[in-house]
């Protein structure tokens, strides 16, 4: 019995361990096929320290910038019963859904100069079509369902109890909700934005649709790839992955020190 | 002070019917049933977290049946005590205070005094999964007192307490009812509800079935389940003072009543013991048994097992008869006839 079980395990491993090497192996390929001089001369590029910077602000904008929608939406979504909440709940999954290529067309729309939005931006003397707006609207449109959704279970995981102690101790709704829900649902909360923020970082089809130019790092790669082949598309792609997991570790550091301080 | 008048509420297959209180200022209130019987639930729709379907709630002379949760001036004492987890034990004392506004020092002033008054001012820098049972209850009691409620609601507030604490945490109920603050307090722990409550309402099945002291409802149970609840109609007040029989104590029930108790404690509080351990004779025994006691027979009724006979010693004692002994005693209404229970057969339940 003991021995059946030793080998389903082992047999498991084997299985995820093949899938482990499916995601790491084509990188440490192409780490490995890329030259250490080729990949300085490359960080050393102007045009490439500016892409990878613009995709890394503009991704902060748009996660920053449509949170302070989303959170109050995962609120809704997790406390409150209300009619047609399950379309509510499919639409928000929507853009994981439609081919990003397909989200970059809708977009388009929606700012061209035509647009009622398009129209107000004309008005200022803008441009929205190819503004690192654009960008924003576009990694926000694909990412935005990672923030919302570990949010809402970050407001489910708090005890209404907790809430309603508060209410009875004299705060207001609003008080309640910044004092009590807010910091208790923080962690999955954290985690959304850093998942929406690494998700927008990495999206191609749809910013690409609605800004070729200024390049997005993830654009910067393809155009290379396209112009010049892969052996000048390597260098970008490994320093574009090093900064991200960068990132992301420091991201998460800072989070969890955080909450242990709180 | 706080009254309810017809409360309903159906939820699911469980309904609250009918509902209709009245607690009086510095009232120790105690909602006695067992598990299910809505005594939670009651508590529940005066604090505002649930909505009744029916009927209206009453505070000081103004209808709060429609107020929202934070507008009304009850604080309730959750079972779980709902401390929040992100906040010290100064951030969570202060969470009442500090929305009115007042300033830092004056806060702190106020946190610091309640501190004290539940001796927890050692622990305000804690955060509350940090701290012992005990401990976590004096700061849910602090906090919730922090805002000065006219009525505090207290949700089976010494269930999840060993013995030990119990004593402790009773203590400290009974001072704060003391000093003026009205308590509504939900148990399913009759001698919780004795040893602290001057009025208890029993609830059974989503009703009231009866309303008193606790020396009205147990010793004149209205319904069987009342009786059954604490089982014993005999049921005084008593104060207990030393003898010089070791732990022998004399309980005076009235001037001319007292009963020997086998007690630790003395002071004020209540006694009781039950029918069936009562021996009746024509003539004095010499027994083991240290109450013995001349009466007459003043009731005499059938029960579901034996016949109930009540005999006035200074006050009504019970006793559970078999319907032979009753025959050959010639036991009738009237007729003077000798009572005898042990002092061991006695349950004493301190009020101090």
């Amino acid at each position: 019995m003991s021995r059946k079980v030793l080998g389903v395990k082992h047999l498991f491993a084997l299985l995820g361990g093949v899938l482990l090497l499916f995601i790491i192996a084509p990188m440490l390929g192409m780490a490995f096929a890329t030259p250490l001089a080729s990949f300085f001369s490359t960080a050393a590029e102007v045009e490439v320290q500016q892409s990878i910077w613009l995709t890394v602000w503009v991704s902060l904008l748009a996660t920053l910038g449509f949170s302070s929608l989303a959170i109050p939406l995962a609120y809704l979504l997790a406390r409150k019963h209300f009619p047609l909440k399950k379309v509510v709940v499919g639409i928000i999954d929507l853009p994981i859904v439609i081919p990003h290529s397909a989200a970059g067309i809708a977009i388009l729309g929606f700012i061209s100069r035509d647009s009622v939005l398009g129209k107000i931006a004309g008005f200022f003397g803008l441009n929205l079509v190819g503004s690192p707006l654009a960008i924003a609207f576009a990694m926000a449109f694909v990412s935005i369902p990672f923030l919302i959704n570990a949010a809402r279970d970050g407001f489910a995981s708090v005890p209404v109890r907790l809430e309603k102690a508060a209410l009875n101790l004299g705060a207001s709704p609003i008080r309640v909700f910044f004092s009590v829900s807010l910091p208790l649902a923080w962690r999955s909360i954290v985690s959304g934005l850093v998942m929406m923020f690494a998700r927008g970082m990495s999206e191609f089809g749809a910013v690409v649709i609605v800004a070729y130019h200024p390049m997005v790092a993830p654009v910067l790669i393809f155009d290379r790839f396209n112009s010049f082949g892969l052996k000048y598309a390597r260098p970008v792609a490994l320093l574009f992955i090093l900064v991200s997991l960068v990132l992301f570790v420091v991201v998460r550091l800072l989070s969890s020190k955080n909450k242990e301080n709180a | 002070m706080l009254k309810l008048v017809n409360i309903s509420k159906k939820l699911g297959e469980f309904t609250l019917q009918n509902i209709s209180l009245q607690i009086s200022a510095g009232d120790y209130f105690i909602l006695l049933g067992p598990s299910g019987a809505g005594k939670s639930v009651l508590l529940e729709i005066i604090a505002g977290l649930e909505k009744c379907d029916s009927g209206e709630i009453v505070l000081a002379e103004e209808d709060i049946s429609n107020h929202s949760i934070q507008d009304r001036s009850v604080g309730l004492v959750f079972q779980d005590l709902a401390l929040f987890p992100h906040m010290t034990v100064k951030q969570n004392i202060a969470f009442a205070i500090k929305q009115n506004g007042l300033p830092h020092v004056e806060i702190s002033k106020r946190v610091v005094e309640l501190a004290e008054r539940f001796a927890i001012s050692h622990l305000l820098n804690r955060f509350p999964k940090t701290l012992s049972g005990g401990e976590q209850q004096r700061v849910a009691l602090a906090r919730t007192l922090a805002k000065k409620p006219r009525v505090l609601l207290l949700d089976e507030p010494l269930a999840s307490l060993d013995v030990e604490l119990k004593a402790e945490a009773r203590k400290i109920l009974r001072e704060l009812n003391r000093s003026g603050q009205t308590i509504v307090h939900v148990t399913h722990d009759y001698e919780e509800a004795i040893s602290l409550g001057n009025r208890i309402a029993v609830m059974h099945n989503g009703k009231i079935e009866q309303t008193g002291t606790p020396e009205s409802v147990f010793s004149k149970p209205a319904s069987s389940f009342v009786a059954s609840l604490g089982g014993i109609r005999n049921f005084f007040q008593a104060n207990l003072l030393p003898t010089n029989h070791g732990d022998i104590m004399l309980a005076k029930v009235n001037s001319e009543v007292a009963f020997h108790v086998l007690s630790q404690k003395i002071g004020y509080g209540y006694i009781m013991f039950p029918e069936n351990s009562i021996t009746i004779s024509e003539n004095p025994i010499s027994s083991s048994a240290h109450n013995s006691f001349l009466g007459k027979v003043v009731d005499l009724f059938p029960q579901r097992f034996g016949i109930d006979v009540v005999i006035d010693v200074g006050v009504p004692v019970h006793a559970t008869l078999t319907s032979d002994s009753v025959e050959s005693l010639k036991i009738e209404q009237g007729k003077k006839i000798w009572i005898s229970f042990k002092a061991s057969s006695v349950t004493y339940i301190p009020c101090s």
